[in-house]
């Protein structure tokens, strides 16, 4: 099957690795893997803070770069219900609804492409240690993923998982408002810490890497041990 | 920003910075979510039913005019006074002169958030009625002289020790932390109260259209007492709590108490009609209902929002929601806190000045995905962060996402942004932190990462060079 990429901006900047280990995987599933090129951003920090002009300029030109793709895979759950979930809202009255309403069945967050879309549960990836799930609210809550990233992990080969008490509760990232109301994120934060400390597990995996920056930075700050990686990462790993 | 919007983020950064409570709240309210969760697990079918719900409170939302006339006209045939207050003023002065006109002396109040919205309290105190709490949470910040903290469970915040600390203070009580002999000690005091009252004063949780009558939901028995014992009863309620049918009930009042407390039934739910009828020995003597529009009718012109109309004021996105469990009720600073709060605030209260608590979210959609209702409340605090921008842009706002806007459709000026930004970034070392520090706001408490030297985009342009290479060798 041939699948777009879409690697969100701060994907592509800041956490590149996750781009190339879903590339890894969807080629070991026998994808034909694109990355269409000149993509940046879902606009979703300017539709977020209001400026829904603003977000509908970017998004128009994503619109653009993903009108040849057929199947999109998104490598962050909240970027992906941006387009999915946001842009028919976005586009609404304008000349390009229809557009926004034809990508957005074409989108799949990562773990709902292969565990729905492919049938897969087991990508034949190995990794040895215990970890936990921590879900993204937009790919929980906008997209209803809950088992999938779940079911890729229990198939992996010598991992263990083990659910944290908190595991859907919000990290506190929430994009601008980690920066607008920092104590308050914060303070969320740490209630998401203290509760995937508690379970011990050596790495904390989620399907959104927006979660992770949150999480990891504040792990760093606290001189915890504990490694952040996005489920893409783990399933790379033979 | 505006002072209210300061005060909220000092109040809230206060919460925030108090672990012992946030640790208590979040205890408090886990309790609360496993008992719902046990009493939802008994509905066949709880998003049929929540479905069901929102169709219902649709109808009645959409047809407001209708089942309204038919309300009054029902309350009115049995002798009951009813009147519309458009305003807040109106609904305090039209409670006032019924007190006057019968020489009401002392008012006993049971539990409700109208009365909260339209400060009645303190308006009848400076006439010089005295007015009493009889529900016994907002008796408890009655007598700290504080506001609902949540608006189901008002004194959520105090410990069995602050609240005997208060009894004793205010009523002279013995010390004791036992949670029965703290509500006798109330409950002694209260009854008093009833005897001597003049007027109930009530909200209520539904006004049945078809039969004219309003519904009350209880744990504590007072509202029945408060209704029933002082020989005017005074009711006052949003214009939005019209349900279709008396039927209408059988689904509510389970789904109310479920998703409010998580009990399959709350204790009392009773239903009145009317003064006391020819015939009758009992129930009182004058009855008035009070409808309060107070803005509402602004949320029922915005078809986007309108379905924010359908709340039934059960506290479940309250109870749900990571904001309010680490900022508390009172940071607020409104009469409905938490989401619905957030949602509804700058409707009745001004846009501008309560715009910040729709931006006072990670949009983490908790509370939309627990409401028995099925308000999109999340999503409309997105839209009321639209409508403020679309209104009032802030400058420095609107420069920077125009900026964003213009290089995100430039994907040569995208990648020459990153370029710069990793080659820069290692002199953020210099300040990560401090008060020079740009990313301040985030790196107080948080690392931030670095930058990649080599992005997504240039690993694929790599690799497909490669495999081009390959593909001209084969």
């Amino acid at each position: 099957m041939k699948v777009s990429l879409f690697i969100p901006c701060f994907i592509d900047q800041i956490y590149p690795h996750v781009g190339m280990s879903i590339v890894k995987v969807l080629e070991r599933v026998g994808c034909e893997v694109d990355y269409p090129e000149g993509q940046t951003c879902c606009g979703q920090p300017a539709f977020n803070s209001g400026y829904w002009d603003e977000a509908r300029s970017v998004a128009e030109h994503a619109l653009d770069v993903f009108a040849g793709s057929d199947v999109i895979v998104s490598a962050s759950g909240s970027c992906g219900a941006m387009m999915k979930v946001f842009y028919p809202e976005l586009f609404k009255e304008t000349t390009r609804h229809f557009e926004a309403l034809k990508l957005a069945p074409k989108i799949y967050e990562f773990s709902d492409f292969l565990v729905t879309r492919l049938g897969l549960s087991d990508v034949g990836a190995r990794f040895e240690g215990s970890v936990t799930f921590h879900d993204g609210c937009h790919g929980l809550r906008e997209l209803g993923i809950e088992s999938q990233p779940r079911k890729l992990l229990q198939h992996v080969k010598g991992l263990t998982l083990v659910e944290m008490k908190e595991a859907k509760t919000c990290c506190g990232f929430g994009g601008t408002f980690a920066v607008k109301f920092p104590t308050i994120s914060t303070a969320m934060g740490e209630v998401k810490c203290a509760s995937l400390l508690e379970t011990g597990a050596a790495v904390v995996v989620s399907n959104d890497s927006s979660c992770l920056m949150q999480i990891q930075g504040m792990l760093q700050r606290q001189g915890k041990p504990v490694r952040c990686l996005h489920l893409a990462e783990i399933l790379a790993q033979t | 920003m505006n002072a209210i919007a300061k005060d909220f983020k000092q109040a809230a950064a206060q919460v925030a910075s108090n672990g012992k409570l946030r640790a208590f709240m979040r205890r408090a309210l886990s309790g609360y979510e496993v008992t719902r969760e046990t009493t939802r697990r008994k509905y066949q079918n709880w998003s049929e039913a929540r479905q069901a719900a929102s169709e219902i409170k649709w109808d009645a939302v959409n047809h407001l005019d209708k089942y309204l006339q038919e309300f009054i006209a029902k309350l009115e045939a049995r002798g009951t006074r009813v009147f519309v207050a458009s305003e807040g003023a109106q609904a305090r002065d039209y409670i006032l002169q019924v007190a006057k006109e019968n020489g009401v002396r002392s008012i006993i109040k049971s539990k409700s958030m109208t009365t909260e919205e339209i400060h009645l309290n303190a308006a009848l105190e400076k006439e010089g009625h005295s007015v009493f709490e009889s529900d016994l949470g907002e008796y408890i910040v009655q007598l700290r002289h504080e506001a609902p903290y949540h608006f189901v469970f008002p004194a959520m915040h105090l410990t069995r020790e602050q609240i005997s600390d208060l009894f004793q203070k205010e009523l002279g009580s013995e010390p004791t932390n036992d949670p029965e002999e703290l509500t006798m000690i109330a409950r002694r005091v209260m009854r008093q109260k009833y005897i001597e009252a003049d007027m109930g004063i009530s909200g209520a949780n539904f006004a049945i259209a078809e039969t004219g009558m309003i519904s009350i939901t209880e744990n504590e028995g007072n509202a029945r007492l408060t209704c029933a014992l002082p020989k005017i009863h005074v009711a006052i309620m949003g214009i939005e709590k019209v349900l279709p049918k008396l039927d209408d009930l059988a689904l509510f009042l389970p789904m109310l108490a479920t998703a409010g407390t998580g009990q399959a039934l709350t204790c009392y739910n009773s239903l009145y009609g009317g003064p006391r009828q020819p015939g009758e020995i009992d129930g009182p003597e004058q009855f008035h209902v009070v409808l309060l529009d107070n803005r509402r009718t602004e949320l029922l012109a915005d078809a986007e929002q309108r379905d924010s109309l359908h709340c039934i004021r059960c506290g479940a996105c309250l109870n749900v929601c990571p904001i309010f469990k680490n900022i508390g009720g009172h940071s607020y600073g409104t009469t409905y806190q938490g989401p619905i709060g957030s949602v509804i605030t700058p409707h009745l209260r001004g846009l501008q000045n309560w715009k910040h608590l729709s931006s006072a979210s990670s949009l983490c959609g908790a509370c939309t995905e627990t409401c028995p209702v099925g308000i999109d409340l999340h999503h409309h605090l997105l839209h009321n962060r639209r409508n403020a921008m679309n209104e009032k842009p802030l400058w420095w706002e609107k420069v920077l996402y125009t900026g964003f806007a213009f290089l995100m459709r430039r994907p040569g000026l995208y990648r020459i942004a990153g370029k710069l930004g990793a080659i820069f970034f290692p002199l953020h070392q210099l300040v990560n932190g401090t008060r020079l520090d740009p990313l301040r706001n985030w790196t107080r408490t948080r690392e931030f990462p670095a930058p990649s030297r080599e992005s997504f985009g240039d690993y694929w342009r790599k690799k497909k060079s490669r495999e081009e290479a390959n593909h001209g060798h084969s």
